[in-house]
C-alpha cells in the first residue's frame, strides 16, 4: 500500500483538536474559510438590518444611536475579519506552498499562530459589543476627536483590531520567507504563477503597512486611557495626524484586499481560454508597481479635511497613476481569451462579473481622485458606492471564483453548475440594484453613515434595500450548495480543469506532504501546448 | 554560520568604542550651543552609531543583496510617508 | 510498510530572513510616532526646545551607554557560542540581560522623578504649560514607553535563550503511529534503536534525544541566538534614535 491518506485524514490528534492545532497550511486554510464565513454571515445580517431602516425616511426599526453602531461594526467586521484577511488567508494559505512544489509554508508554527491571532482579535472585538458603553460608534474609521471622547467601548474594538493586525503582518511575513525560499528546484521567479506574485506583492504591503495601523490604534489607546492630548486641538495635538496615520495603512490596505483576487484571476483566465497568460511579465511586475504606487496616495482620503492645497494636488495626481497598473492588467486578460479556447464555466462566469464590477468600481474611484468632484462627492453615497463596487464586486467576487477554481482541489468534489447560475443570477441582480442607486444618490448629495434622510432619496433607497434582499438569496442559494458539494458531491480526479500549475499534479485532495517527490520545474507556468502534448 | 566570516572579538570592542565616543561627542557638541545645527548634528551622529550597530553588531556588512535590499525597501517606505506628509504640514 | 522519515525542515537563512522581516515592521511602526513627532517638532519648535531641557541629559546618556553595551556583550554572547565556548556565551547572555533590566530600572526612576514633578499624561501641571511643551511631555512617555515595553519582550526573550543555552541539549519529536501498527526507530545507518511489535494500540511514540554538543546543535542554537541578538540590537538602535531627539534637542 503506498497510497498516502488525504490531507484530511492525518493521523494525529483527534476530533477538532487535531484541526485548531494543526500546523498544515491546508488545514490553516479551511480554518480561514470556516471562521470568515461566520464572521462574513454576521455582517451580511448588520447590513441587512442597516438596508431595512433605510428603506423608507424617519425611523423603521432601530434608533440612530444603534445605527451608527451598527455601520460601525459592519465596516469593522467587514474589513478586519473577511476583506483584508481574504483571498490570502484562505488560499494563499492553502494554494501557495503547492504552487511552488513545497510541502508547507516557511514557518509552520508562526501560521498557526496568525489563525489564532485572527480568532483572538475577533473575539476581543466582539467582547466590545457587550460589555463598558457597549459598541463603538464611530465608524470603522474611528476618527478622533470624536473616537476619543465618545463612551462606548472603543479602546476594546481597537484593541482586537490591533490583534488582527499581527494576525495579517504574521501571514505577509510567512508568505515572502516561502516565496523567497521554498520554490521547487526549477522554479525561477518568472516561472511563478502569477497568483503566487500576486500574494507576494499582497505580503509585501501586509509587512510595510500593518505596523503603521498598529501604532495609530495603540496611540487611540493611549488617549483615552491617559489623555496624552496627541490629537486633542485643545492641548496642541493636531486630529488631522490622525487622519494621516490611518490612512496611510488604509489605503495600502485596499491593495491588500484587491491584489490576490486579481492574482486568482489571472489563473484562471488562461486554464479557461486553454492559452498561456499574455504579457506574463507585465502582469507580474503591474502587481508590485500597484503595491509599491499605493503607499503614494493615501491624502485622497482627505481632500476635504484641512489639508494643504500642495499635498492635495500631489495625492490628486499619484492617485491617478495608481490606475494605470489596473488597466495594464484588464488589457492583457482579453488578451489573453483573444483566440483562446475559451471553456465557459463557473469560475470563469465569476471571473468575467469581477472585471466588470472592478471596472465600475474602479471607474467610480478614479473620478474621485478628481478634486473638484471629490469636493461634492466625499462623505456621500457615491463614496459608499463605489468601495462597494470594487471590495464586493471585485474582491469578494474574486473570492467566489477562488472558491469555485479550487473546489475540488480543496475538497476532492464536484458542484453542479445549475445552482451556481442561480446564485449568480440572484447575485448579479441583487448587487447591482443594491448598489448602483448608492452611486446615484451620492450624486444628488445624500451623505453617507446618516441614519435618516430627505423624500426626494426615498425611490433609489428603496431599490437598495430590495436589492439587498435579492443579493443575500444569492447568497445563501451560493453557500448552501458549496457545502452540501463538499460534503456529499461526486469525487473528482486531480485535475478537472486541465490546468497546468503545480496545484493540479497532485490528488484531489493534497496529502499531508503534498507532493510524493518535489518536482522539478522545466517550464513557464501555463504551458497548454506542452499539456495537450501529453 | 559557516558561510560568513567569523568576525574577531577585537572587532567587536573597538566598534563599541567608537560607540561610546559618538555618544559621548553627541552630548557634548549640543552642549556646545551651535543653535539649530546641534540638533542636526546629533541626528546625523545618531545615524552614524545606528549604523555601526547594523552594520556590524547586526552582520549587516556581510549579508548578500536580500536582507539590504529588503532593509532599503523598509526604510524608503518610511521615508516616502514622511515626506509626503511634510507636504501637507509644511505647506498648510 | 510506511515508513514515515523525521525530515527536520532546517532553513537558518529563511529563520534570519524572517526576522529582519519582523524587524522592519517594528522599524516602522517606531517610525510612525517618529513622524508625529517631526511633524510637532516642527510646529512647536521653540517648546520642543525647552521641554527637552526638562529632561537630565546624563541619565539618558548613561541609559544610551548601558544599552551600547549591552549590544557588545550579545555579540560576544553569539560569538564565543560560534566559537563553541557554551559558558562563557552564557556569561555574556547573562550580562545583556542585566544590562537591559538596569536600564528598565532607570527609567523608572526617571519617570517617577517627572510623576513627582507633576509631569505626567493628563495632569494639572502639564495643562499649564503651553501646547507645543504638553505634546512633547506626551510624545516623551508614549516613545519612551513603547520603547520599554519592547525591552521587556526583548529580556524575556534573552532569559528563554538563556535556559536553552545552559540546559543540555536535547531534542523532542511526537510521531503518531498508525492504528494497530507497529513502529521501528532506526539511525540513518540502519541500526535498530527501538521497536514496538504490530498490536499495541499505542497512538504515538515521543522521542527524547539527550547527546552531547556537536556541530549541527551549535548552529542551531546560534541561529536562535543570533535572531534574538537582532532583536536585541533593534532595541538599541531604536533609543540611539530616541536619545537624541528626547533628551538634545535643546
Amino acid at each position: 500500500m503506498g497510497v498516502e491518506a488525504d490531507f484530511y485524514h492525518t493521523p494525529g490528534r483527534p476530533g477538532i483538536l487535531g484541526w485548531i492545532f494543526s500546523t498544515d497550511h491546508k488545514r490553516i486554510g479551511l480554518l480561514y474559510l470556516f471562521t470568515m464565513l461566520a464572521f462574513f454571515a454576521v455582517a451580511v445580517g448588520i447590513g441587512l438590518l442597516m438596508r431595512l431602516e433605510l428603506i423608507a425616511p424617519g425611523q423603521t426599526v432601530i434608533s440612530p444611536t444603534i445605527y451608527n453602531s451598527l455601520f460601525t461594526l459592519h465596516g469593522v467586521i467587514m474589513i478586519f475579519l473577511f476583506v483584508i484577511p481574504g483571498i490570502p488567508a484562505i488560499f494563499g494559505n492553502f494554494m501557495l506552498p503547492l504552487q511552488i512544489g513545497a510541502r508547507d509554508v516557511s514557518f509552520p508554527r508562526i501560521n498557526l499562530l496568525s489563525w489564532w491571532c485572527f480568532v483572538i482579535g475577533a473575539l476581543i472585538a466582539i467582547t466590545s459589543l457587550f460589555t463598558g458603553g457597549g459598541p463603538p460608534d464611530t465608524g470603522w474609521t474611528f476618527y478622533v476627536p470624536y473616537s476619543i471622547r465618545t463612551s462606548t467601548n472603543v479602546t476594546l474594538a481597537v484593541f482586537g483590531a490591533f490583534i488582527l493586525g499581527f494576525s495579517s503582518i504574521l501571514t505577509g511575513l510567512n508568505f515572502v520567507s516561502t516565496i523567497h525560499r521554498l520554490r521547487a528546484p526549477g522554479m525561477k521567479w518568472f516561472r511563478m504563477p502569477l497568483f503566487v506574485w500576486s500574494i507576494y506583492a499582497t505580503a509585501w504591503i501586509q509587512i510595510l503597512a500593518t505596523p503603521v495601523l498598529g501604532i495609530t490604534l495603540l496611540l487611540v489607546m493611549l488617549e483615552r486611557m491617559f489623555n496624552l492630548g496627541l490629537f486633542d486641538p485643545a492641548r496642541g495635538g493636531d486630529p488631522l495626524l490622525y487622519q494621516h496615520l490611518f490612512w496611510i495603512y488604509s489605503h495600502p490596505a485596499v491593495y491588500i484586499m484587491i491584489l490576490p483576487a486579481m492574482g486568482v484571476v489571472s489563473e484562471i483566465i488562461p486554464t479557461f481560454s486553454r492559452k498561456t497568460i499574455f504579457g506574463y511579465k507585465a502582469i507580474a511586475f503591474s502587481s508590485l508597481t500597484i503595491a509599491f504606487v499605493g503607499y503614494l496616495v493615501w491624502g485622497h482620503h482627505m481632500y476635504t479635511s484641512g489639508m494643504s492645497d500642495t499635498a492635495r494636488w500631489l495625492f490628486s495626481f499619484l492617485t491617478f497613476l495608481v490606475a494605470i497598473p489596473s488597466g495594464v492588467k484588464v488589457f492583457n486578460w482579453v488578451a489573453t481569451m483573444y483566440k483562446g479556447s475559451i471553456q465557459f464555466s463557473a469560475p470563469l462566469l465569476f471571473t468575467f462579473t469581477f472585471v466588470f464590477l472592478f471596472s465600475i468600481g474602479g471607474l467610480t474611484g478614479l473620478m474621485q481622485s478628481a478634486l473638484a468632484v471629490n469636493i461634492h462627492v466625499h462623505d456621500t453615497y457615491f463614496i459608499v458606492g463605489h468601495f462597494h463596487y470594487v471590495m464586493f464586486g471585485g474582491t469578494a467576487f474574486g473570492l467566489f471564483a477562488a472558491i469555485l477554481y479550487w473546489f475540488p482541489k480543496m475538497f476532492g468534489r464536484s458542484y453542479r453548475m445549475k445552482p451556481v447560475w442561480i446564485a449568480w443570477a440572484l447575485l448579479f441582480a441583487g448587487f447591482n440594484l443594491l448598489y448602483f442607486p448608492m452611486l446615484v444618490l451620492g450624486w444628488m448629495g445624500m451623505p453617507r453613515r446618516y441614519y435618516d434622510y430627505v423624500p426626494r432619496f426615498h425611490t433609489p433607497h428603496l431599490i437598495s434595500t430590495i436589492g439587498s434582499w435579492i443579493l443575500v438569496a444569492g447568497l445563501i442559494v451560493f453557500v448552501v450548495h458549496m457545502i452540501r458539494s463538499a460534503r456529499r458531491g461526486p469525487p473528482v480526479g486531480a485535475n478537472p480543469w486541465g490546468g497546468t500549475t503545480l496545484e493540479w499534479s497532485v490528488p484531489s485532495p493534497p496529502p499531508h506532504e503534498n507532493f510524493e517527490t518535489i518536482p522539478r520545474v522545466t517550464t513557464g507556468p501555463y504551458d497548454f501546448e506542452r499539456a495537450s502534448e501529453t | 554560520m559557516s558561510d560568513k566570516p567569523a568576525i574577531s572579538y577585537g572587532r567587536y570592542l573597538t566598534i563599541w568604542l567608537a560607540l561610546l565616543v559618538l555618544t559621548a561627542v553627541t552630548i557634548t557638541a549640543v552642549g556646545i550651543q551651535f543653535g539649530r545645527w546641534s540638533v542636526f548634528a546629533a541626528i546625523a551622529i545618531a545615524a552614524v552609531k545606528g549604523t555601526l550597530v547594523l552594520f556590524y553588531f547586526m552582520h549587516l556588512r556581510y549579508e548578500g543583496a536580500l536582507i539590504r535590499i529588503t532593509l532599503s525597501l523598509a526604510v524608503l517606505t518610511l521615508a516616502v510617508i514622511m515626506v509626503l506628509t511634510f507636504a501637507d504640514v509644511s505647506f498648510r | 510498510m510506511s515508513t514515515a522519515a523525521i525530515t527536520e525542515h532546517r532553513d537558518p537563512f529563511g529563520a534570519k530572513f524572517g526576522m529582519w522581516l519582523f524587524l522592519f515592521t517594528e522599524m516602522i511602526l517606531f517610525g510612525g510616532i517618529f513622524l508625529l513627532y517631526a511633524v510637532y517638532r516642527s510646529t512647536f519648535a521653540a517648546d520642543f526646545h525647552f521641554a527637552a531641557g526638562t529632561l537630565n541629559r546624563l541619565i539618558g546618556g548613561l541609559n544610551t551607554l548601558i544599552l551600547l553595551t549591552s549590544s557588545l556583550t550579545m555579540v560576544l554572547s553569539i560569538a564565543t557560542l560560534e566559537r563553541g565556548r557554551r559558558r562563557a556565551s552564557g556569561w555574556f547572555l547573562l550580562a545583556t540581560i542585566v544590562l537591559g533590566l538596569a536600564f528598565l530600572v532607570i527609567k523608572g526612576f526617571e519617570w517617577t522623578a517627572k510623576i513627582h514633578h507633576g509631569i505626567f499624561p493628563g495632569s494639572e501641571e502639564v495643562l499649564d504649560h503651553t501646547a507645543g511643551e504638553n505634546i512633547f511631555y506626551g510624545l516623551y512617555y508614549a516613545m519612551t514607553g513603547l520603547h520599554a515595553l519592547h525591552v521587556i519582550v526583548g529580556l524575556a526573550i534573552l532569559a528563554i535563550m538563556w535556559v536553552g543555552l545552559v540546559r543540555a541539549p536535547r531534542r523532542r519529536r511526537r510521531l503518531p503511529i498508525p492504528p494497530g501498527g507497529g513502529a521501528t526507530l532506526s539511525s540513518p545507518g540502519g541500526q535498530t534503536l527501538w521497536s514496538q511489535p504490530p498490536g499495541d494500540d499505542a497512538e504515538a511514540i515521543e522521542i527524547a534525544l539527550v547527546y552531547a554538543d556537536d556541530a549541527a546543535d551549535r548552529e542551531a542554537r546560534a541561529v536562535k541566538l543570533e535572531n534574538a541578538g537582532l532583536y536585541w540590537h533593534l532595541v538599541d538602535v531604536i533609543w540611539i534614535f530616541l536619545f537624541p531627539l528626547l533628551y538634545l534637542v535643546s
